[in-house]
């Protein structure tokens, strides 16, 4: 096996606050292949877009301390000096931002800011950089490219200032695109026609992706593995079928029965994940997601699951201290349309309980 | 469904356009935005009605118009067979009580200056109900408490509640007079994934408790599916094709509700995976200047000579399913359209009749 293009270890990203200290990021690893789509789903404040703005340098000057390794093809990112970095950003790893809109110049025409991207990192006349500006526009499925490139952001609509991003982040054939959020500002239809066109240019350029998303559905269909992220950690990584066919971590159970569904009967009960995302400043004691778990027991609160290899399941990791026989049998119930709180009694029958808790209240808890 | 089969809401032939102006001083008017053009819909008591569309089909401006935010350009509201589009401005108060609005934002929806407690007691002292201090004060904790937030925090402010925590103030506020209507737009957008089942649930609970009629915008077809009884679908002002759930999402007769289905991401990926959709090209059209006759008729895989000389008018399609088409999907369109997944659950969930006639008699 040839080493893999990306490979992130143990990565920690903290932030100094006057509140505390932020524990943005906190040891996750993974890698990505050349050709594979890695997707990252997580909540808001769960670390997964830090993760990703770290491995381009972009949290280098907001005062972020940042251990671990990410090497990419041979060198670790982490290290690198910023002009060696700056080599490798917009040239050799792309990144696509969620809001096409802020993301473009409103000054600037679309093409001079396509040849700008292209002028950074290459040596070539203007004419040959606006015939590449062309190409690009026409490659994302832009029409009438050369009529579009002298045109500003605001004449473009939501989808196509989000093919402008793509393209732009194309203009130098990078080995890595990490597209964060990419479709969550677009309609539905429009962001069906964003995945079709990822999907598409990956299978013709054969480069790595990396997709950051809140939404299971948009990395069900286009990636190979998935890392589910919680409070700055992976909690569960698996490839793409396993996830959504035999998930073990109670978050991702938590946000696959959240989400109201096209494929499940109509009146099916939602189970939402009772609680709200913990702050990363004062984070839980033991298991950050024990105080949101239908299946807690009082070990849970005191020691931290690693993330460690599900048995006879291979690339699949959940950090998880239920026992794996426990969690697929909660599954199965789970999939079957038992809820968390009858399923709970799996886990109290168990252990014999020491003090049964009782089912947590559906709503939030209590603010700060 | 419906408790009782009296009619709440009645919508007929409403329009709404904003006028763009050219000129400071002698201002002209030299077109309109074309938000809302001609809807006619009913709600009945106890149901829960969906209007979904894309960015720009005017469904939160029906929203505002339904609740007098917005003055109507034509057209005719009646709630319990009274007109309110004509109700005076300063007369609002009365219809107010019988209609509340929760909105899609929870952060710029509440006074930042307010405690959560006069923020929820606000209804109270705008209608003079509830006068006694003491009593309105546990009005508005038994309040809190049924919305699941806690009581004791009646005197924080919106600040030191999350996102979630803050639509429940919104939701508070707007059962508070225990109105008739409740109108949510767009409510759980704003939202953490984990977090949006927490309110959907709370609305659907309430609704069952109180019997509120509930009219619920959104974008997210799989919520809509989830919380309404009837689904009314609208491109660019109108309304393109209005039925039962059931009967929508496992047999859309309009090609605009089939493409929306199909651009729906399924979190499943066997079989799904790289599934061919059938995707829309383009974008929506300009409201202020929509296409002739029909206004899909420029993005339509099935359009016709005829869709762009002649508009199609919402009518039967089928037995329950209403739309605005000349060449609704027929049932094999659909099959080939729509991801097997969904196919399944709509032979799984046989409520809603499913008695489409292959093909179909355009009007």
């Amino acid at each position: 096996m040839s080493e893999p293009l990306l490979q992130v270890e143990d990565l920690r990203v903290r932030f100094s606050t006057e509140d505390g200290i932020v524990h943005a990021v906190d040891g996750i690893s993974y890698s990505v292949d050349t050709g594979h789509t890695v997707g990252i789903v997580g909540e808001s404040g769960s670390g997964k877009s830090v993760s990703s703005l770290t491995m381009l340098g972009l949290t280098r000057n907001q005062g972020a301390e940042i251990e671990g390794r990410i090497m990419f093809d041979g060198r670790d990112l982490v290290t690198l000096p910023d002009d060696e970095l700056r080599k490798i950003r917009g040239n050799e790893i792309a990144m696509i931002f969620q809001d096409p809109l802020s993301s473009l110049h409103p000054f600037y025409k679309v093409g001079s800011q396509l040849t700008e991207a292209i002028h950074t990192h290459r040596d070539v006349s203007k004419s040959a950089a606006r015939d590449r500006a062309v190409e690009l526009l026409d490659l994302v499925g832009i029409p009438d490219p050369r009529r579009r490139v002298d045109q500003f952001p605001h004449e473009f609509s939501g989808g196509m200032r989000q093919r402008v991003m793509i393209a732009m982040a194309l203009a130098n054939e990078p080995k890595l695109l990490i597209a964060d959020e990419p479709t969550t500002a677009l309609d539905v239809t429009v962001q069906a026609q964003i995945l079709a066109l990822l999907d598409d240019l990956q299978s013709r350029l054969g480069m790595a992706i990396i997709v950051i998303t809140h939404d299971l559905g948009v990395v069900a269909e286009i990636t190979d593995e998935i890392a589910v992220m919680y409070a700055g950690r992976i909690v569960e990584r698996a490839p793409t079928r396993a996830i959504f066919g035999a998930p073990q971590h109670p978050y991702t159970w938590g946000l696959l029965k959240s989400i109201p569904r096209l494929d499940t009967p109509r009146d099916e009960e939602l189970v939402p994940i009772s609680g709200r995302p913990p702050s990363l400043i004062k984070r839980p004691s033991g298991c950050h997601f024990h105080p949101r778990c239908p299946y807690v027991r009082d070990a849970h609160r005191k020691v931290d699951p690693r993330l460690e290899p599900v048995p006879g399941d291979e690339g699949h990791a959940v950090a998880c201290l239920l026992n794996p026989e426990l969690r697929n049998r909660i599954w199965r119930g789970l999939a079957s349309g038992e809820t968390s709180a009858t399923l709970r009694h799996l886990v109290v029958e168990e252990d014999h309980p020491v003090r049964a808790h009782a089912a947590p209240r559906t709503s939030e808890e209590d603010p700060a | 469904m419906s408790t009782s089969n009296g009619t709440l809401l009645e919508v007929k032939d409403l329009v709404k356009h904003f006028p763009i102006t050219r000129g400071i001083v002698f201002q002209r008017q030299i077109g309109a935005v074309k938000a809302v053009d001609g809807i006619s819909f009913d709600v009945k008591r106890g149901e829960t009605l969906g209007i979904v569309g894309e960015t720009g089909c005017g469904k939160s401006t029906t929203a505002r118009l339904l609740v007098r935010l917005l003055d109507r350009t034509s057209g005719s509201i009646l709630f319990e067979g009274e007109d309110i589009g004509a109700h005076k401005k300063d007369n609002l108060k009365g219809l107010h009580r019988e209609m509340q609005m929760v909105f899609q934002d929870p952060y710029s929806s509440l006074n930042p200056r307010k405690t959560v407690g006069s923020i929820i007691a606000e209804p109270f002292a705008i209608h003079g109900l509830l006068k006694g201090s003491g009593e309105r004060r546990k009005r508005v904790q038994e309040l809190m408490d049924r919305v699941g937030l806690n009581p004791e925090h009646y005197n924080r402010y919106p600040h030191e509640f999350s996102g979630g925590q803050r639509q429940r103030i919104g939701v508070a506020r707007a059962i508070a007079l225990e109105p008739k209507l409740l109108v949510a737009d767009e409510p759980v957008s704003a939202l953490d994934v984990s977090i949006q089942a927490q309110v959907l649930n709370l609305l659907r609970g309430l609704q069952r408790e109180m019997g509120l009629t509930l009219i619920f915008i959104a974008h997210d077809l799989s919520v809509v599916r989830h919380m309404c009884d009837r689904v009314a679908v609208m491109y660019l002002g109108k309304i393109v094709e209005i039925a039962p759930s059931d009967v929508l999402y496992s047999f859309p007769r309009h090609p605009y509700t089939g493409a929306l289905l199909a651009a729906v991401p399924v979190p499943n990926p066997t079989g799904e995976r790289r599934r061919k959709r059938e995707l829309l090209t383009g974008d929506v059209p300009s409201p202020a200047n929509p296409p002739q006759a029909c206004r899909f008729h420029t993005r339509c895989p099935k359009a016709q000579e005829l869709c762009g000389q002649d508009e199609p008018l919402l009518g039967l399609k089928g037995t329950t399913s209403e739309a605005a088409c000349h060449f609704p999907l027929t049932e094999s369109e659909v099959r080939l359209r729509l991801p097997a997944a969904l196919a399944g659950a709509a032979a799984g969930n046989s409520r809603g009749e499913v008695s489409g006639q292959p093909s179909s008699s355009s009007t």
